[in-house]
């Protein structure tokens, strides 16, 4: 090959690289390693770790300990789903561009959503988008935020508005819900009013009186959702959203450490043209035959270059694949019967641990499968002593934000069982 | 008709289209159900009050069976790196090692929830050190944040970065300068930073022309964007001078890394003069790019910028802290997502940084730049070459010549390719050549790949000139032909709707 290329060795083509910004040394890292070696050392490091999944968590806070049905990995596996490029040549990438096509369907589905595009990288950057997406919209910056969304999301949505295009109010929440009296008086010349309910603490939120004070004020409505309660719960299209968005790493997606998960996003026709990311659409080839490609490209980064939708040139296709073969795979009653199970499961635990009397309830909200209670000692002793017993004792929100201060959230999946939950709340009592 | 059936891809037959899965199975049928209840049921009605779900939403009704038999089609109608060369440009579409695809599935990794508390995630810790000091010592800039999840959203973090050190010194700025070779994705993360782009002509050779960077630098400029080795495939040799250049109206150099894998071990970002960087984990780290993701697009930054990168990175404890712990840059922007990155994608190419060594990875660039310079070398007399000169990792062909004298786009050399068993190359871009082809075959293609390749793209110009119309209604042979793709746009249909 040097004999083709016409030098005598590599370095040769490297000449342009002038002497000043030349690398004289090696790199200063490890040797490499052998497959042997290296299986050995990468199982070292995840047994330093101890798996939320290998002992009995209730741990939530956005990242959730859903089962995922074998069937999910296994189509995750096909290396032409992931040794794939994004599907820009149409004729070859039927399968991720079919795929996609129908994750979007399944997230109209659950949102009630006209339309939804291919996935974004989480719940809180698509949170992020869909608030610059309502300034582009209505022309206007102001954002008003329900503060009893995910402190996490919050501060992601901050650091986007640092750049001044979108300003958030925030409004306090009171009693872990957000006031609708707040959200009205600061909604004039707003773009949006976002409100997530569930929200960070669980709490189902009225979502009707906020949409209709954004629509009152020429706002759009955004309603983050989560994707497992839509199964039994009212989509928020049914309250006015304009744009739903969510994280779905519990469709299918391993927690793994919180990433990669996806981040999806729908909304109404009428705005399908301002939306981010990828879309999905289908068509006929010149035989006639269906076909799906990647549409509305025009909003589009590589076309619209500073005037694009968003700068997001990517989506998270593979776990929107997973999230479509999960929807597959539970179906609408599988859907239904592990939120219902989930629920059922959080309403147990929380009773039980108010018996206790180590834990209060802090108000008395509607919850689907998350609850916040206040417990009587120090949280993170607590937490540590129940780790050591096998247990991961929800979250510390406080850690999260000081505003939860002596809070614990706790998440309950339907991989809980009755003898799980009784066990954990004997080792509470001991406490 | 003769060349439809010549070049049909060895293998399994061709599959054409499937029906959505939406349309599959019967009405009664499903595959994973929830465990029986072992606890009180609730009444949803009750516990969720007027939120309780009326209408149910569809899904698919369908068996594992079904479900697996479903995949497995729609699989057979994609092309993966698995399926054959693959040569995008600017994509870097190496070979995906199976062992980071196990890896990532360990139960350590895979089943970590990202509030456990420190002590019981140091693996992961010690990982992601791992793998920040790596790239620490590839770029030449010591500060890195793995949070970003994409290229594109790693420029825009950085963006962020020279916004709030910037803004903190008093001194906030409104432009951002950037080449007009330069990928979309930089102007669009400038102006979701809230900053204006100024875009600067290239020279004729592609290089920055230094004097239009002079005219369009001043004291209210934020940034210069390059992407060096640039978007045709040179490394700009005058990159010192103009990294000084920037420096000298208090403007950052920011270097797009969706070409490291050109000089991984050669040369560093740092050392050219850069203040930050986004290296893009999918492109030269071998993680799979998914169908357009996850992918992960860290940030490497100056040690003097390091105390504004996003929250957390990670570091060595200190003295009665655990070994590795999560840490605040004092300065922090914030969070550009949640929690600490895309993870698994992290593991995978943390796996790649260690199976390769430090001579590995310089090996990675050696290869993949003589690799691309055999390729130029064999083509370059069926195509034009712009810049007929020693190229980095990748390479731009212009069809500009066939479409001249035969009518033939490069749109129709791209098609005809699929019919030869490969991916086309990035087309139509750099937006400065007409007609561009830009080739990467990365490393990991083996020699008689990289002829089978160049015999195809030189035959696919014969045909051309003698047979312009089949290349006009190429492809023949992929399981669905070229499409109405302003249909598409024209008149959306983004899901699925019951028959009626």
């Amino acid at each position: 090959m040097l004999r083709a290329v016409g030098v005598s060795e590599v370095d040769e083509l490297f000449a342009d690289v002038p002497a000043g910004a030349r690398l004289e040394s090696a790199l200063d890292l490890p040797s490499g390693m052998g497959e042997i070696e290296l299986t050995t050392h990468l199982r070292a490091l995840a047994s330093r770790n101890v798996a939320a999944t290998s002992i009995v968590s209730f741990a939530g806070a956005g990242c959730y300990d859903h089962h995922i049905p074998s069937v999910v990995d296994h189509v995750l596996r096909r290396p032409e789903f992931f040794t794939a490029y994004t599907p820009y040549q149409p004729e070859v990438s039927q399968g991720t561009l079919q795929a996609i096509f129908e994750y979007q369907t399944g997230i109209c589905e659950l949102t009630g959503m006209d339309v939804s595009n291919a996935s974004m990288y989480d719940g809180a950057t698509a949170l992020a988008e869909a608030s610059f997406m309502a300034a582009r919209v209505t022309k206007r910056h102001k954002v008003v935020v329900s503060g009893a969304i995910h402190p996490g999301w919050l501060t992601v949505l901050r650091t986007y508005a640092a750049a001044g295009v979108i300003e958030p109010v925030i409004i306090e929440p009171v009693q872990g819900l957000t006031p609708i009296e707040a959200v009205t008086a600061a909604v004039a010349d707003a773009a949006a009013v976002v409100v997530a309910s569930p929200n960070f603490t669980g709490s189902i939120e009225d979502l009707a009186g906020p949409g209709a004070a954004a629509h009152d004020a020429g706002a759009l409505y955004v309603v983050a959702s989560n994707p497992i309660l839509l199964g039994v719960m009212e989509p928020p299209a049914s309250f006015g959203a304009d744009i739903v968005v969510g994280e779905g790493q519990s469709l299918g997606n391993a927690m793994s450490l919180g990433g990669p998960g996806l981040g999806f996003f729908a909304c109404r026709q009428q705005f399908v043209r301002q939306m981010p990311g990828r879309l999905v659409g289908r068509t006929v080839d010149v035989d006639g035959n269906d076909a799906y490609v990647l549409t509305l490209a025009t909003r589009e980064q590589h076309i619209r270059r500073e005037k694009a939708t968003s700068n997001i040139c990517s989506n998270h296709a593979l776990n929107a694949l997973a999230a479509g073969a999960y929807l597959a795979a539970v179906g609408v009653e599988g859907l239904s019967g592990i939120a219902r199970s989930c629920v059922a499961k959080a309403h147990y635990l929380r009773e039980e641990l108010l018996k206790t009397e180590r834990f209060s309830a802090p108000w008395d909200a509607l919850f689907g499968y998350e609850f916040a209670l206040r417990f009587d000692g120090d949280v993170d002793s607590m937490r540590r002593e129940l780790f050591e017993r096998g247990y991961l004792a929800g979250v510390d929100a406080g850690e999260l934000d000081a505003r939860y201060d002596g809070l614990v959230l706790f998440a309950v999946t339907e991989k809980r069982t009755r003898a799980q939950i009784d066990a954990f709340v004997a080792e509470v009592s001991s406490l | 008709m003769t060349e439809k059936l010549a070049h049909t891809p060895a293998g399994a037959p061709v599959r054409g289209p499937r029906a959505l899965i939406y349309d599959l199975g019967a009405p009664e049928s499903s595959c994973v159900l929830a465990p029986d209840l072992d606890v009180p049921a609730v009444q949803l009605d009750a516990v969720l009050g007027g939120t309780a779900r009326v209408t149910a939403p569809r899904l698919p009704h369908v068996t594992e069976l079904e479900i697996m038999r479903h995949y497995s089609h729609l699989a057979d109608m994609n092309f993966g790196v698995d399926s054959g060369l693959y040569p995008l440009g600017s994509c870097t579409m190496k070979y995906n090692p199976r062992i980071n695809e196990d890896a990532c599935r360990l139960e350590g990794f895979a089943g970590l929830h990202p509030l456990q508390p420190a002590d019981t995630i140091q693996g992961a810790l010690e990982l992601m050190h791992g793998l920040q000091d790596a790239l620490a010592q590839v770029s030449g800039l010591p500060g890195v944040s793995l949070q970003p999840a994409a290229g594109a959203h790693g420029e825009l973090t950085a963006l962020m970065v020279f916004r709030a050190a910037h803004t903190g010194a008093g001194d906030p700025r409104r432009k951002v300068v950037i080449p007009d070779s330069a990928h979309g994705t930089n102007p669009a993360s400038v102006s979701m930073c809230g900053y204006e782009t100024v875009t600067i002509p290239s020279g004729e050779d592609g290089m920055v022309d230094l004097d239009a960077l002079r005219d369009a630098l001043d004291t209210d400029v934020a940034a210069f964007m390059l992407t060096n080795p640039n978007t045709v495939g040179l490394f700009d040799s005058q990159i010192l001078e103009i990294t000084r250049t920037v420096h000298d109206v208090g403007a950052y150099a920011y270097c797009d890394g969706a070409n490291m894998n050109a000089i991984l071990g050669k040369t560093r970002p740092g050392d050219m003069g850069f203040d930050a960087l986004h290296i893009n984990l999918h492109k030269t780290f071998s993680t799979p790019h998914g169908g357009g993701g996850p992918g992960s697009g860290p940030v490497c930054v100056t040690e003097g910028l390091a105390r504004y990168l996003p929250a957390p990175v990670v570091r060595r404890g200190i003295e009665g802290e655990p070994a590795y712990v999560p840490h605040t840059p004092e300065a922090s922007i914030g969070a550009v997502r949640s929690f600490w990155g895309n993870f698994g994608v992290l593991v995978r190419a943390y796996a790649y940084v260690r199976a390769l060594g430090g001579e590995g990875l310089t090996e990675v660039a050696e290869q993949a730049v003589l690799s691309a310079n055999y390729l130029k070398e064999r083509l370059k007399g069926a195509f034009d070459l712009p810049f007929d000169r020693v190229c980095m990792h990748e390479f731009v062909l212009s069809g500009a010549s066939l479409r001249r004298e035969y009518g033939v786009r490069t749109l129709d050399v791209a098609k005809r390719l699929l019919d030869y068993g490969f991916h086309p190359p990035t087309v139509y871009f750099p937006l400065i050549v007409e007609e561009a082809l830009m080739i990467e075959p990365t490393e990991t293609e083996p020699l008689d790949a990289l002829d089978a390749f160049a015999d195809a793209l030189i035959a696919i110009a014969g045909e051309a000139a003698t047979s312009p119309d089949m290349l006009h209604d190429a492809p023949y042979t992929t399981p669905v032909r070229r499409l109405d793709e302003a249909r598409a746009a024209r008149d959306p249909v983004l899901r699925w709707r019951p028959r009626e």
